[in-house]
């Protein structure tokens, strides 16, 4: 057994592979490109974890809708739900928030905040209960009803922000700011971080203790391992499972859209989500989708967004180049992944193997 | 709406569902084979990227040839992950879709500056059909298009056939409903998978060379604009039906056209009402019984 085989076997060696091929291929395609890597590198370090202000106010602030989002997929992933429709929901959450912070101006802070919260996560997982909905009664399968609605939910808001909810000039497709009163605190003296960091991480400890050690984790678990397995497990009735998680999975992706309306820009336009719904996807598989993983993969993803816009300002490579290396990443998980599943057909077992 | 605007409203829908057309007739064999490639919008982006490319140092023609290469190359990678790999096709999908975004942008940038917008490449008019085209009403819309979509004209009955009446197209509707029986009967499923994926990313790269040789003219990061997205709806509205999806291609490009149309006229109706419309219509058709029976039953599942 070589060393790389042995090293991809557990499950945080398998993610640091990933990540190393990703860089690897990264750095390639940066000096094809003609830049100057070690510039290109230097600029991604300084604009993702290089100084407390990037640290706090790029990174962290641009991973909290990345590891609630995550989050949402990963609970939806570990059941068998492949609801691609996290953008959807985030989008739903985020109208609704902004719905509820808009007519409850003036209210207290300690009613308003969470009151916006749950809107956008009732929101949400209203918005995916319609393709769980499809699901369970009919059979749809959720990768193409979840598509479609995340178009819906796109119009939805552009409707919104062109018609009922836009501000009251009628100069922009926006709404209203919301009151001080209805917006996150900050929690780091001089940054911009806010409350929302402090969401995500509860949310996953939360939901890390309810998948290792409560019943409902253990049926989620077993679900999500196939027909199989949730017969030999007993009574678990998987329909009902996978339906609880799509509604999970879909209030979660909701307070992300709420957390980012509630902390980050105070308004609903057409553009709140730069994709937050897809890059999601990528941070939820690289995590393995364990809910610890989410965060760590999470704050990796947040500083290359942050460090990308640093590149692009020091060293001239373009933003979009992040979404080459998200996408390296994913390709990267998924052949170290076969690889892993080639190497333990072909080795005999071995003793305290983590399960796949 | 008098005789004129219905007409000019018509030629718009076919303008617009011509790359969506392409693009869905591709996504069309790739799912018959049991595949859904989530990635399509990588190779539009790609297919419209390599248009601007060798039509710039070409012709027309030379951009739609770099338009079905990019697209191909684009889906030789979703291949081998998927068939080769055996690796899940909706994420595998989601990364070629973002890669494909990223490196056109990235490349766009890098070879032709950040102000690249005024470059443009040389463009097909559209080439009216004596007589034909001056039909009233439908005349403009159906013989007074690009070539592209005179030969959509023959791709769909030929597809059709391809599909019902040939060994090959059997073989692929085989792999698609029960690969393991295909197998038992002398066909490789994956070799079959490979071959459909890379028809599916040439005809997603024509769609993005139509957009910019017939359309538009230039390329601009994230032209694709969701398309081949829209393509896999088109597929499920069209019934996997060669035929029904080339008549869901222009229901939804109706819809674009629609908008256009609502916004000129100062219709009240919110313009993205009818934008919405075919996603709706996609997901209430697939709750009924029909559309079910109609999908392949082995799509999105892995070989054995």
């Amino acid at each position: 057994m070589t060393f790389f085989t042995r090293a991809v076997r557990s499950q945080a060696g398998a993610s640091a592979a990933a990540a190393l091929l990703a860089i690897v291929a990264v750095t390639f395609v940066v000096m094809a490109a003609g830049y100057d890597v070690s510039r290109a590198a230097a600029a991604l370090w300084d604009g993702s974890f290089g100084s407390a202000y990037s640290f706090f106010s790029g990174t962290l602030q641009r991973a909290t809708p990345l590891i609630i989002v995550g989050l949402a997929v990963a609970v939806a992933f570990k059941a068998g739900v492949l609801n691609i429709g996290a953008e959807g929901q985030l989008l739903s959450g985020a109208a609704a928030t902004i719905t509820a912070g808009l007519a409850m101006s003036g209210w207290p802070a300690w009613l308003s905040i969470p009151l916006e919260l749950l809107a956008g996560m009732v929101a949400g997982a209203v918005w995916a209960g319609i393709a769980a909905v499809l699901k369970r009664r009919f059979g749809v399968l959720e990768v193409i009803s979840t598509l479609m609605l995340n178009f819906v939910a796109l119009f939805g808001v552009s409707y919104l922000v062109h018609g009922p909810l836009q501000e009251p000039t009628h100069t922009y497709p926006e709404t209203l700011r919301l009151a001080a009163s209805a917006r996150l605190p900050l929690v780091v003296p001089g940054q911009q971080l806010h409350l929302g960091f402090v969401l995500a991480i509860a949310l996953g400890v939360a939901a890390h203790w309810y998948i290792r050690s409560t019943a409902g984790g253990f049926r989620l678990r077993v679900a999500g391992e196939g027909p199989l397995a949730a017969a030999s497990a007993g009574r678990v009735k998987v329909d009902q499972v996978l339906f609880g998680a799509f509604l999970a999975s879909g209030a979660i992706a909701g307070l992300g859209g709420a957390v980012q309306v509630t902390g980050v820009t105070y308004k609903l336009y057409e553009l709140i989500s730069p994709g937050y719904g897809y890059t999601a996807i990528a941070v939820a598989l690289l995590a393995r989708l364990s809910p610890f993983g989410v965060i760590i993969a999470g704050v990796f993803f947040g500083g290359l967004e942050a460090g990308g816009a640093g590149m692009q300002r020091d060293a001239g490579v373009p933003a979009g180049f992040v979404y080459v290396i998200e996408a390296l990443v994913i390709l990267g998980v998924l052949a170290v992944d076969r690889a892993r599943t080639l190497a333990a057909e072909r080795a005999p077992r071995v003793m305290g193997e983590t399960e796949v | 709406m008098s005789g004129g605007a219905t007409a000019a409203f018509l030629e718009s829908g076919m303008r617009f569902a011509t790359p969506l057309a392409y693009a869905a007739l591709g996504e069309l064999v790739v799912e018959r084979a049991g595949v859904i490639n989530i990635g399509l919008e990588g190779a539009i982006i790609g297919g419209a990227f390599g248009a601007l490319v060798f039509a710039g140092a070409g012709s027309v023609a030379l951009g739609f040839v770099g338009a079905a290469a990019a697209g191909t190359l684009v889906a030789t990678l979703f291949a081998f992950f998927v068939v080769t790999l055996r690796t899940d096709q909706i994420i595998t999908g989601t990364a070629l879709s973002m890669l494909g975004l990223g490196l056109t942008g990235t490349l766009y940038r890098t070879i032709y500056g950040s102000s690249g917008a005024s470059l443009h490449t040389p463009t097909i008019s559209p080439v009216a059909v004596p007589v034909l085209s001056a039909i009233p009403i439908v005349g403009p819309a159906l013989f007074d298009q690009s070539v592209v979509t005179y030969a959509l004209y023959a791709i769909v009955p030929l597809l059709a056939c391809w599909f019902y009446r040939s060994s090959a197209g059997l073989a692929l509707r085989a792999v698609g409903e029960h690969p393991e029986a295909a197998l038992g009967a002398g066909i490789s499923p994956a070799r079959v998978q490979w071959a459909a994926i890379l028809f599916g990313g040439a005809m997603g790269g024509i769609a993005g060379g139509t957009l910019v040789l017939a359309q538009v003219g230039t390329f601009a990061e994230g032209m694709s604009a969701g398309r081949g997205f829209i393509a896999i709806a088109i597929v499920v509205l069209g019934r996997w039906s060669p035929l029904g999806v080339a008549v869901a291609a222009v229901v939804f490009g109706a819809a674009s056209a629609l908008q256009t149309l609502a916004q000129a006229t100062g219709w009240s109706m919110p313009y993205q009402l009818p934008l919405a419309f075919p996603y709706l219509l996609t997901l209430v058709l697939l709750a009924t019984a029909r559309a079910r029976t109609a999908a392949p039953s082995a799509l999105g599942k892995r070989l054995p």
